[in-house]
């Protein structure tokens, strides 16, 4: 039986090789998501983000416990930073998850950012689609609140969570800008800790100053202790909530032909670029253009013009 | 694009709690490019397997202090065996006498580390192993 | 301690031999010289190494005399003069009938310290049959399923007439009621029960990691546990406030110093809050250290050690009773040490760490076996180690007077220095909201996990040299050393005996006072009074901790705690 077919039966290590031939990338990945792309469309995507210590897979595990028991099939990617300096990683967050059934109805894969920016979004998306295809019913994507990393899950996600603790006061106000854009709920989890009222009557103020683009949807603020799931149910009705509004706003739609659309044109840019550069780099000697730049005879701007000017000549 | 890097989960199966041993070839992995999956304590074989299917690991690396190893690695192999994944590669450390660790190699398990082995040693034997069964 | 114009002429000397010994120093790139712990050590100690400290007291002051406060120099006054230290050699294995002929052989030889080692199943709360416990059975201990066990392994031993320490923590509460329900039987009254039970949950969270329960609860066993005994069982030590762990996870010394008596103080105050009298518990308090490679390093942190405790005890805590200030512990060899590479080796490293804790001024000693990386010891492994303490405390001669590395200016400047590192450790810990609060952030799991890793490190890259590990090594080395087996038969064995005592115990009872326990788990009575009530019922050590884990949870450990840094 090939790869496909044993992931058509509902094979777990045929999953398993197929999120890694995703992950991978390798020979092959792109025909291997067509043909899943075929199949999908009954997943919702849940994401997970904030700074660390939030306690993000705790709140995922207990999301996952009250999903199961609402006869749900639940898949999670859970994505960890790769180290800069030596491309390991160390992905930890497995270690609450071996109380879940085997008999299908739960999957857990760790992934590592691999230090690809942007690349992130996409692997994870490519992922997602594999559950979806797999036959999941919800997805939770987790991801590390740091730089980059969290604003990719827009991208990937039907709604995202943005988990913070009484003790990141400070940090929330500096990543003020990038969390509060892209939360569509809010958790403050920890919430029997010092501080923990405070926190969240500052981000509700902040949200009702800040310029809320939607008029459709106002971001919740829901203190939670995942410890020991105390309110996650309320996190959950939250979460739920804010799909059956976007959808009957007909957001939920509009977001996924959006991130569609992007996905559409990440690739084709990814596609054209590759082609561009071969033939570009046999028609032309760019390490002569860069000489010309650095003695003063040209620039990047008219250089690069004249290069698009010969590629475009050469396709036509 | 291809990129593919050793993927190794480490657990500490049986109810042991030291600890020491395994975290520190945990960070020695990570150190060397692997990609290390680390479950922690006290995983149950069926556990462990079923984490080293869902994560499409290389290879699986336990460590055992308490002395119940003859029961917990033939554990392992055999739920192994029954996913079908006997291509993941089992190694492991722990106080592990020379007998057993002769009888362990024979039934399957690939490597046993005494303490003291250089983490550098694991990492050249992971590279080496990993490679070799990409190749068949 | 000395006079400032002593100081001044000494350290005109001391100038002056500086500058002759720069013509003998090493001209290349000079090693470096630091302890286990990755401490630097100077060239050379002089009087004006301990005439430095930022505190008021006197170097005098500060080392004092043996028996009296701050106690640097040892808890007696005249020490392994009047009473060598106790030779208390850790054992049990197998079943308790085997455990019960062991502790019969060694009462025969005169012994009247008994201690007992628990297998992982007692230890972390599952009967004999569980799924759990297969293949751990008998391994590293006795198993221990209900009162029938605790009968067989003292059966035709007077507990009136025994000193009996149990290594035990997540379960020691229902362990201790076990052993008083045979002293019952045995019409043994409680005031006579003596003996030490490690009891230290913290050190499990941060080290070991043998735990059940979480922080809050377990606590709350152990102070009502130190009521009951404080009340009833006046002369049982019912901690062993342990650091021993903590450095076989990869603690330096330093850490090891401060992170246990950060718990030690972290139970003193559980227990005021709980109600009692600090001078009621306090001398009841014992701890527990580890005997590492680094000689001075060590002898250094046990003299610390006793003064940081005598110093909080008396001024933080306001205990009044001297017994409440000094500092008893018990000492083992590191095993983290041990090599299974030429492992004959490990004697001689066993020998000078038990030296160490001697000239420590320890009140009993555990000397480890040379083969334990390597197998369960041997019954010779295990007669060489106690050997070793028998030579050193006959034949060295360093018994012979008090404390005599006292007023060696590298050993008080290294003590003074092991002291203000421990304070500083104390401040951290303080800063981030206690220990509980630092469990549970994992500061000292990681702390200890970024220890052993740099340790190792080291080792890898020869900048610390173990003898036949990274240098000196044998190829092929034929290993000659016997191999003890714990027969599977252990496991069948006593499986089939607590389901035989299941089906014969008084079912109504059972249920009764299971019940009952956990009604107190879930109010505020005292756990222990039920424990002992469930005991005397032969309720199994399984059934009484699945009880407290409906009630109070398991515990697991955060994220940030389990992973390595």
């Amino acid at each position: 039986m090939s790869l496909l077919e044993r992931f058509d039966e509902g094979e777990i290590r045929a999953l398993s090789k197929i999120v890694s031939l995703i992950e991978n990338r390798e020979e092959g990945y792109e025909d291997t998501l067509g043909h899943l792309y075929r199949k999908i469309g009954n997943t919702v995507r849940i994401g997970v983000t904030g700074p660390p210590g939030a306690g993000k897979s705790t709140i995922v595990n207990r999301l996952v416990h009250q999903l199961l028991k609402d006869d749900k099939r639940v898949g999670v990617v859970a994505v960890d930073p790769t180290s800069p300096f030596t491309g390991g990683a160390l992905l930890g967050d497995r270690v609450r998850m071996n109380e879940f059934p085997i008999d299908g109805s739960f999957y857990f894969r760790s992934m590592a950012t691999r230090g690809e920016v942007g690349g992130l979004a996409s692997s994870t998306d490519n992922v997602a689609v594999a559950y979806d295809a797999f036959g999941f019913d919800v997805t939770l994507i987790e991801t590390v609140g740091v730089g980059q990393v969290e604003l990719d899950i827009i991208d990937t996600c039907d709604v995202v969570v943005v988990a913070v603790v009484p003790e990141s006061g400070d940090a929330v106000q500096t990543m003020k800008a990038g969390l509060m854009e892209i939360a569509d709920v809010f958790c403050v989890n920890k919430s029997d800790r010092p501080g923990s009222a405070r926190i969240v009557a500052d981000l509700r103020m902040s949200l009702e100053l800040g310029n809320q683009s939607r008029d459709w949807w106002k971001v919740p603020v829901v203190a939670t202790q995942a410890v020991k799931g105390e309110n996650i149910d309320g996190l959950l009705e939250k979460i739920l909530l804010y799909l059956s509004v976007a959808r009957e706003s007909g957001e939920f739609e509009r977001h996924r032909r959006q991130q569609l659309e992007k996905k559409l044109w990440a690739l084709l840019q990814d596609q054209i670029t590759k082609e561009m550069q071969d033939k570009l780099s046999k028609m032309a000697r760019i390490d002569q253009i860069v000489d010309n730049i650095l003695n003063g005879n040209s620039d990047p701007f008219s250089a690069s013009r004249e290069l698009f000017q010969k590629w475009t000549d050469s396709v036509s | 694009m291809t990129e593919q890097k050793i993927r190794v989960l480490l657990a500490k199966p049986g109810l042991d709690g030291h600890d020491r041993g395994i975290k520190v070839i945990a960070a020695a992995f990570r150190d060397a490019g692997f990609e290390v999956i680390y479950t922690g304590l006290r995983q149950t074989p069926q556990m462990i397997v079923d984490a080293a299917v869902q994560e499409d690991v290389d290879a699986i690396g336990v460590s055992i202090l308490s002395g119940a190893h003859m029961t917990l690695f033939p554990a392992i192999l055999d739920e192994l065996k029954e996913r079908k994944a006997e291509d993941i590669i089992l190694f492991g450390g722990g106080i592990i006498p020379d007998d057993d660790k002769a009888e362990l190699e024979k039934l399957g398990v690939s490597k046993i580390f005494t303490p003291g082995a250089p983490t550098e040693e694991a990492i050249q034997f992971l590279k080496c192993e990993v490679e070799a069964r990409k190749e068949q | 301690m000395y006079s400032p114009e002593f100081l001044k002429k000494q350290k005109e000397r001391r100038l002056k031999w500086e500058k002759e010994a720069e013509k003998f120093r090493a001209k290349k790139s000079l090693p470096r010289f630091f302890t286990v712990s990755g401490v630097d050590i100077d060239e050379l100690y002089t009087p004006e190494s301990i005439a430095q400290s930022d505190s008021d007291e006197s170097s005098f002051d500060r080392i004092g005399f043996p028996g009296e406060y701050p106690y640097t120099r040892g808890v007696h006054h005249t020490m392994y003069r009047t009473r060598l230290w106790t030779m208390r050699q850790f054992a049990g294995m197998g079943t308790p009938k085997q455990t019960n002929e062991r502790f019969h052989y060694i009462l025969k030889q005169g012994g009247t310290g008994l201690s007992t080692a628990f297998d992982l199943p007692t230890l972390m709360g599952y009967d004999s049959d569980h799924p759990r416990s297969l293949g751990e059975v008998g391994k590293c201990g006795v198993a221990v399923d209900t009162l029938a066990d605790m009968e067989l392994i003292f059966d035709g031993i007077n507990l009136g007439d025994v000193s009996t320490s149990m290594t035990i923590n997540s379960p020691a509460s229902i362990l201790l009621a076990m052993y008083l329900a045979v002293a019952e039987k045995q019409g043994v009254p409680f005031e006579k029960l003596r003996g030490t039970l490690q009891n230290d949950i913290l050190k499990e969270y941060i080290a070991q990691k043998e735990f059940i329960f979480p922080p809050v609860p377990s606590l709350r066993l152990i102070t009502d546990m130190m009521l009951y005994c404080s009340k009833h069982v006046p002369q049982y030590n019912t901690i062993s406030i342990s650091g021993y762990h903590i450095r076989e996870a990869g603690a330096t010394a330093v850490q090891e110093l401060a992170f246990t008596l950060a718990d030690g103080f972290q139970y003193v105050e559980s227990a005021i809050e709980a109600g009692l009298d600090v001078d009621q518990f306090a001398p009841r308090l014992s701890h527990f250290f580890n005997a590492h490679s680094d000689f001075f390093e060590e002898i250094a942190k046990y003299r610390a050690a006793r003064r940081i405790w005598a110093k909080r005890m008396k001024n933080k805590y306001g205990a009044k009773n001297p017994k409440s200030w000094l500092m008893r512990f018990h000492t083992q060899t590191a095993g983290c040490s041990l090599t299974a590479q030429q492992p004959e080796n490990n004697i001689v490293r066993v020998a000078l760490q038990a030296l160490s804790g001697v000239l420590g001024g320890t009140q009993s000693l555990h000397t480890n076996s040379m083969d334990e990386t390597l197998a369960l010891p041997s019954e010779k492994a295990v007669l060489i180690a106690l050997r070793t303490q028998q030579v050193i405390a006959y034949e060295t001669g360093v018994v012979n007077t008090v404390d005599p590395l006292a007023g060696s200016y590298f050993v008080e400047a290294l003590t003074d220095q092991m002291e203000a590192e421990a304070e500083k450790y104390f401040d951290e810990i303080e800063r981030r909201g206690g220990v509980l609060q630092c469990i549970e952030e994992g500061y000292f799991q990681r702390e200890l996990s970024r220890a052993a890793y740099a340790h190792q490190r080291e080792l890898e890259k020869k900048e610390r040299i173990i003898v036949g590990v990274n240098e000196f090594t044998m190829e092929d080395e034929g290993i000659d050393i016997p191999v003890l087996y714990i027969d599977k038969q252990v496991e069948k064995d006593q499986s089939a005996f607590v389901k035989k005592v299941k089906a014969e115990r008084d079912a109504e009872k059972v249920k009764a006072t299971l019940e009952q326990l956990r009604q107190v788990a879930r109010g505020n009575g005292n756990t222990f009074e039920a424990l002992l009530d469930c005991s005397r019922a032969y309720c199994s050590v399984g059934e009484m901790c699945d009880v407290l884990r409906e009630e109070w949870g398991e515990y697991t450990e955060t994220q940030e705690a389990m992973l390595p840094t």
